[in-house]
């Protein structure tokens, strides 16, 4: 124990430890306060397809050559996101397909153009580093670190103003309509929100692995809670205990980061599972 | 002077009308109830009243101080509320929405209107249990009192006693012809229940291959009128 203490105090030393950390949490954070509202509009696989187009993105900008792919990414992420949300509400479409079909088209055209044109000989480093964040939270620069607070803040600033409407959205869209609720306006903010929290989580997560941080905490947290407002908190207290104690883990053990917080993660699920049968039906 | 007026309506979706060429008006306190056969257009209507949807001609007005945006909606149940992990009194205090306006949080005046509504329809002792885990007549009585919160003088329910049992289907019809009688609640609802319409409406529209709008004594005597309650008597016994 003592052994470990000292192992920890000993990497706090490193600022790319204290970096991960810091986005760590504050991406887990945002990623699960948009979870509920994802995975209760049955939008959970959204995060899914966003994430392999934002792998897309990284993708094109690497073709190109850029130094920093945030930009792009971010820009083609937030246009699919807006585009997906809005095919969601038109029935004549099926948003399901719509998703599958931008996630894997995304998906192949990044590999096939990394592979045509990439000037790095490491590829199938760098494509798994993309897939599955193994080395790029332990990567950050000071720079992106404040970008990622910044964007964190802004995110978590707006979900706590918008709190109600985002209920009221998310409970009975016609209800809100009705009653004169810009319900598209918080669509396109929630597009842009997924987009943006996306795009961060690339860096912990990798893209494949981004849907666990946004639904498992939710899930997890509906499991014992029953009201919108304890669902909303704990899915937030589970997700940043879970990437906090999973970073350190993944550090420890020598793990990958990602699939070490999504693999707690999973953990933290099961128990919630195993308590909501023995408590009988949770509390409020 | 009349609350709610369609003139020359037609409803349907991307262009293709479902119902044409409607004209009917509704006066403060009536009780309106719109029948007929399944895919008549009922809900549509209904949604083109709210402002959901466009009309694909005709208008639909309002007047006597009743502004689109309050009114009242009591829709049916989707799949996503079946398991929502929301509290009622969440849910009743969402009526609240639209007097709010840009600000993000409700004030006393709302939580009072919210906490008001609950006692009016005997329903505080629920407040803080969850929505999912209510009787389905409990549901409804949540989501009419949310309805409730968001309008003054209006009520637009979309079968209201669907999927009820006997019982709670009457208790709900009493609660709202209560809020008509008493409260001089304007009332529209879709029904199948013909029976429980005619006790509890003012006026009828009746939409199908015709369509009849008029006073339930008119109804009772017009061939639509007859037609219908010939149908559902057959297939009652």
């Amino acid at each position: 124990m003592n052994a470990l203490a000292e192992k920890l105090v000993l990497y706090w030393a490193y600022p790319f430890v204290r970096y991960a950390l810091v986005v760590g949490l504050l991406v887990a954070l945002c990623s699960s306060l948009l979870g509920v509202t994802l995975v209760l509009k049955r939008f959970s696989f959204i995060g899914d397809g966003l994430s392999h187009v934002a792998f897309g993105g990284m993708a094109v900008a690497a073709v190109l050559g850029m130094t920093d792919d945030m930009p792009l990414t971010l820009g083609i992420t937030t246009v699919c996101a807006i585009l997906l949300l809005r095919t969601g509400n038109n029935t004549k479409i099926k948003g399901d397909a719509a998703v599958a079909m931008l996630s894997v088209g995304a998906l192949a055209v990044g590999y096939l153009l990394m592979n045509l044109f990439t000037p790095s000989s490491n590829l199938s480093g760098d494509v798994c580093s993309t897939l599955f964040g193994s080395t790029s939270i332990l990567t950050l620069t000071l720079r992106e670190v404040w970008l990622c607070a910044g964007l964190s803040l802004v995110v978590v600033v707006l979900f706590v103003l918008l709190y109600h409407k985002v209920f009221a959205v998310t409970f009975d869209e016609d209800f809100a309509r009705a009653v004169g609720t810009k319900t598209q306006r918080y669509n396109f903010f929630l597009a842009i929100v997924i987009a943006v929290v996306i795009v961060l989580a690339m860096n912990l997560v990798g893209s494949l692995l981004i849907s666990a941080l946004v639904i498992f905490p939710a899930l997890s947290a509906m499991r014992l809670y029953k009201t919108f407002l304890s669902v909303t908190v704990c899915s937030a207290v589970v997700s940043v205990c879970c990437a906090g104690f999973g970073i350190l883990l993944a550090i420890l053990a020598g793990t990958p980061v990602g699939s070490t917080i999504v693999a707690v993660d999973i953990l933290v699920f099961l128990v919630f599972c195993v308590l909501e049968r023995l408590l009988g039906g949770g509390r409020a | 002077m009349a609350q709610l007026t369609c003139q020359d309506l037609s409803v349907g979706y991307e262009g293709k009308a479902v119902l044409q060429d409607l004209n009917f008006s509704v006066r403060s306190g009536d009780c309106l109830c719109i029948v007929g056969e399944n895919g008549a257009g009922k809900s549509t209507l209904m949604k083109t009243i709210l402002g959901l949807q466009p009309p694909i001609r005709g208008k639909v007005l309002t007047g006597n101080g009743l502004r689109p945006n309050e009114i009242g909606y009591l829709p049916q149940q989707t799949q996503v509320q079946k398991d929502f992990p929301a509290s009622v009194w969440e849910i009743v205090l969402s009526g609240c929405q639209g007097r709010c306006g840009r600000r993000p949080f409700y004030r006393r005046a709302e939580k009072q209107l919210a906490e008001h509504t609950l006692e009016k329809l005997h329903i505080s002792p629920l407040a803080r249990r969850c929505y999912r885990e209510l009787s389905g007549g409990q549901q409804q009585r949540v989501l009419l009192a949310r309805a409730l919160c968001a309008t003054r003088s209006m009520l637009l329910l979309d079968e209201p006693t669907a999927g009820l049992d006997p019982k709670a289907t009457a208790e709900l019809y009493q609660l709202i012809a209560r809020l008509n009688h008493q409260d001089g609640i304007t009332v529209i609802m879709i029904s199948h229940d013909l029976t429980a319409a005619l006790d509890a409406a003012s006026h009828i529209l009746h939409i199908g291959q015709t369509v009849f709008f008029g006073t339930v004594d008119a109804y009772r005597t017009s061939p639509e009128g007859r037609l219908f309650a010939a149908r559902k008597g057959g297939a009652a016994q």
